[in-house]
């Protein structure tokens, strides 16, 4: 028994040897020089050369392939590779954020009113089977994306903005959508319902990506999606299984200006084990983790002990906003004072620690995070210069809400979201200090605004006050960004992601920037919603997030591209 | 015999038609026991942007107003009949045995099963020969040299195998033979049809089997070993060795073989229940096969896919217990008589 014990002990040492010796196993020491951050500030390994895989992994799965009714930041990102969309960003780090026409030859032209919006389509534009796309091809896409019982996951900004009220898709409603004219087969001519400045900005969306009518097959169109970009899909998908792009011989470089077709293939594996994505880009075996949420909290620990990993590595700023929403349907909340001793006593550090401390991202005092034009900073509620919570300022603002001894209340959070979960721990002490006692429900993120935080009627029911929050913006503007928190014309009882602003004001503010042509002028209209909503306190805005991205040293043309939530610009990378 | 398989069969279709009543009922009632409406129930077939209308309508089209007992009656028409779904351009069409419609994929759930089962029968079928030539490999050499040196190395790895979960194992050689040796280093990659590219697919298949079977094989030696030690103290072996029996053949044709009736009956079971989905192993290796379906439709709420795959499990199961109790009913007699 005893050289059992002697021999399990052994083996045990073995195995931890062997894990100690695990560290750094990817980096070859042939690899070019990098530095920390390279990647924010310029494109890393700059190469034209043809040829090689550029292999990418997915913890999770598209919410659909079909361009038309996908609602990810990494999926827009990723989608134009194969779907050309009238506008899309611009190609350098420099002009990542600026609009640029793609299938379009120039931005659109409104008329005088803002609700007219015009564009013409460039000539050679082919899908991959050679069919020349038209601009019949853009409203088709732009029609059945309004079929929300087909496409139920992609954005409703279409439907909301067209003069189309009512349109149910060109599947079930068979009378043309008068909406959107195409009076040849190179221009397209949208009317819409209310001035909106920014149009541009829905002719970016992956809906404005042509599909072929006599090709589409509704729900099952995403099983092999006609590419109109410089790759396209080898064989058909199959949701949950991993795809090959291969390079589409009828795109054309000389009708592209931001695509580019340098690898041979690009490989995406599905639902990977997030640890192993991790480790598979430590060695070099992997190329990207397409969800651009980073490494994971091990992983980070272990690069940052490592300065030759360490220098492959970009600590990004999103447009990512983690905050709380405090719920003014849920008493005591329904007084201001109530909800203005919550946001004086809220523990801001803690819960960035929550989040990864300096490298999760930086304290927020505002919803527009400062990468997006139009951020002004301001803070109506100082925690402190330690971010720990101002107990004076928040033990006045109790006694003016008549609650001087505190009170108790509910806080909800995402169950599968560890930091979130660390974070709602942390602002519960930070409440604890002035007496107000919380009990932290978890619940599946599945569910979460439609059956919890994003359900009126639940909320008020059960008295979730206070709820874990985040938000990226759809694009970056002010509209992108706060149009569906703060705007209660997107309060719908059932899934709502604004979850407490009703005061009109706000709509008549939105409104008026989106009438408003000059850029500036706007952005500071944009600055003004903001301060307008944080008046209220209904959200309580603690971290601008960021994300730490590990590129291997043979992957090429690497930057961050801010106009996709700080993650890689995926047309751009390609392999050695 | 005929009579016997009859009424085992009999028992086997009765018993699947429970565990889907049972199974039916835990996902689309017991919720609604538990304060549900069927509005919320719908709310989880909806994107994120769904308003309120397209959630009503979802459920009207789902059924899920309907009496839990029509729902339960329309689910085993369909999985008997197939189904139609409206894909908007085109009905998309479930053939039998259709457990359903995934909302979260936007596809009926059997093709979705049945492309993933071939994944799973290659992994068990590997691992299962590994772990069953392994193990007994090992059991009856510790048996044969009980107490020396080799028993008790033997036996150390055994229990060393059957105390670490797949999780650590496949971590452990993932990090040191796939990325530091960068030996095998498909695995855990983009997965290869065997047909496309054998290579690449053995690539992507050898540690995944190697850290199942190493769980496995440990339990088997263990068993073997212990079958071994009991049926050497048997008469009939001493009997044999007297009548002048070489030991090869009195360890092949006699100690084993009666050794081996326990372990190909838990082998039987064994295969059975990995054929539902080796749910770590898939997970840890990424391999797109039931198990990993599994845990990901539960992840996703999406209880259509969930009820699919525990069926598809449950008739694995029930269908290795049947060939169980047949070959036991060969081997022994007796078994059907009483039966």
């Amino acid at each position: 028994m005893r050289n059992v014990a002697y021999l399990l002990a052994a083996g045990g040492m073995l195995a931890v040897s062997l894990a100690a010796c695990g560290g750094s196993g990817g980096t070859s020491s042939g690899s070019p020089a990098s530095s920390f951050n390279a990647a924010v500030n310029g494109v890393v390994n700059v190469s034209t050369k043809t040829g090689g895989i550029v292999k990418y992994a997915n913890s999770g799965d598209w919410d659909d392939m079909d361009p038309g009714d996908t609602y990810y930041a990494y999926t827009w990102n990723f989608d134009r590779l194969f779907a050309r969309t009238l506008v899309t960003f611009g190609d350098t780090p420099q002009t990542a954020t600026t609009l640029v026409p793609d299938l379009a030859t120039n931005l659109g032209t409104p008329s005088k009113d803002l609700k007219t919006w015009t564009y013409t389509l460039r000539p050679g534009v082919k899908f991959e089977d050679g069919t020349p796309v038209t601009s019949k091809d853009v409203k088709y896409a732009v029609e059945r994306s309004m079929d929300s019982t087909t496409f139920p996951n992609g954005p409703t900004y279409f439907a909301q903005v067209l003069d189309a009220k009512g349109y149910a898709g060109p599947y079930k409603d068979k009378t043309p959508l008068k909406a959107i004219d195409t009076p040849n087969d190179s221009t397209i001519v949208f009317h819409l319902a209310a001035p909106f400045a920014e149009f541009d900005y829905l002719a970016m969306l992956p809906d404005t990506a042509p599909v072929p009518q006599a090709k589409d097959t509704g729900a099952n169109y995403k099983s092999h999606v006609i590419s109109t970009g410089p790759y396209m899909f080898q064989g058909n998908y199959t949701p949950g299984k991993d795809f090959t792009l291969v390079k589409n011989p009828n795109w054309s470089q000389s009708t592209d200006s931001v695509r580019h077709q340098y690898a041979d293939q690009i490989q995406v594996q599905i639902n990977a084990a997030a640890p192993d994505i991790d480790n598979r880009l430590l060695a070099g075996t992997l190329g990207v983790d397409i969800t651009g949420s980073g490494v994971l909290p091990a992983t980070q620990a272990k690069i940052l002990l490592d300065s030759k990993l360490k220098q492959y590595t970009d600590d990004a700023l999103t447009t990512r906003l983690w905050m709380s929403a405090i719920s003014p349907t849920v008493a005591p909340f329904d007084n201001i004072h109530c909800r203005k001793a919550v946001e004086y006593a809220t523990d801001k550090t803690a819960m960035q620690t929550a989040f990864g401390g300096q490298l999760g991202g930086d304290i927020a005092t505002t919803l527009l995070p400062p990468s997006i034009p139009g951020y002004t900073k301001f803070d109506d509620y100082p925690v402190g210069p330690a971010g720990h919570g101002d107990l004076t300022m928040a033990k006045q603002e109790l006694t003016a809400c008549g609650k001087p001894n505190g009170f108790t209340t509910t806080i909800i959070a995402r169950a599968e979201r560890p930091k979130e979960v660390a974070a709602a721990l942390a602002w519960q002490q930070g409440l604890a200090q002035i007496g107000i006692k919380t009990d932290i429900k978890k619940f599946p993120q599945g569910d979460y605004f439609k059956l919890y935080a994003g359900n009126k009627a639940a909320v008020k029911k059960n008295g979730y006050g206070l709820m874990m929050y985040g938000w990226g913006a759809d694009w970056n503007d002010g509209y992108g960004d706060l149009s569906q928190i703060v705007d209660p014309r997107a309060i719908h009882g059932v899934g709502d992601t604004n979850l407490g602003v009703t005061d009109p004001a706000v709509s008549a503010l939105i409104d008026k920037a989106l009438q408003t042509t000059d850029t500036s002028a706007r952005n500071t209209i944009w600055g003004q919603v903001d301060k307008m909503v944080m008046d209220e306190a209904i959200y309580v805005p603690f971290l601008n997030a960021k994300g730490l991205y590990y590129r291997p040293p043979n992957l090429k043309n690497v930057w961050v591209n801010p106009a996709f939530n700080g993650q890689y610009d995926y047309l751009s990378i390609s392999a050695n | 015999m005929v009579a016997f398989i009859i009424r085992r069969l009999f028992a086997a279709v009765l018993l699947v038609l429970v565990i889907a009543f049972v199974t039916y009922a835990i996902f689309f009632l017991v919720p609604q026991v538990a304060g549900l409406t069927p509005y919320d129930l719908a709310a989880r077939y909806v994107g994120k942007t769904a308003n309120p209308a397209t959630i009503h309508a979802r459920m009207v089209k789902l059924h899920l107003n309907q009496p839990f007992i029509v729902q339960y009656f329309d689910f085993i028409r369909d999985l008997v009949f197939g189904a139609h779904y409206d894909a908007g351009a085109e009905q998309s069409y479930c053939p039998p045995p259709c457990f359903g419609y995934s909302f979260v994929y936007q596809t009926p759930v059997w093709p979705q099963l049945a492309s993933r089962i071939p994944v799973t029968l290659e992994l068990a079928a590997g691992a299962s020969v590994l772990w069953l030539v392994g193990g007994v490999t090992i059991g009856v050499i510790s048996a044969l040299r009980r107490g020396r040196p080799v028993d008790r190395v033997s036996m150390g790895i055994a229990l060393a195998g059957v105390s670490l979960p797949v999780f650590f194992t496949a971590i452990l050689s993932q990090s040191q033979i796939r990325d530091r040796f960068q030996i095998f280093t498909g695995a855990g990659g983009q997965w290869v049809p065997m047909h496309t590219d054998p290579m690449q697919w053995l690539s992507n298949m050898i540690l995944p089997w190697l850290t199942l079977a190493f769980l496995q094989a440990a339990l088997y030696a263990r068993l073997t070993r212990a079958g071994m030690l009991e049926t050497m103290g048997e008469d009939y072996i001493r009997t044999a060795r007297a009548k002048g029996l070489p030991e090869r053949t009195v360890i092949a044709r006699h100690a084993l073989r009666a050794t081996m009736v326990p372990i190909i009956t838990i082998f039987g079971l064994d295969l059975g229940t990995l054929l539902g989905g080796a749910v770590l192993t898939e997970t840890a290796w990424t391999l797109p096969g039931l198990g990993q379906y599994a845990i990901l439709s539960i992840g996703d709420n999406d209880l259509p896919a969930v009820l699919g795959v525990v069926m598809v499990g449950a008739i694995f199961i029930v269908v290795a217990n049947l060939v169980v109790d047949v070959l036991y009913a060969v081997a022994d007699p007796r078994v059907r008589l009483a039966g």
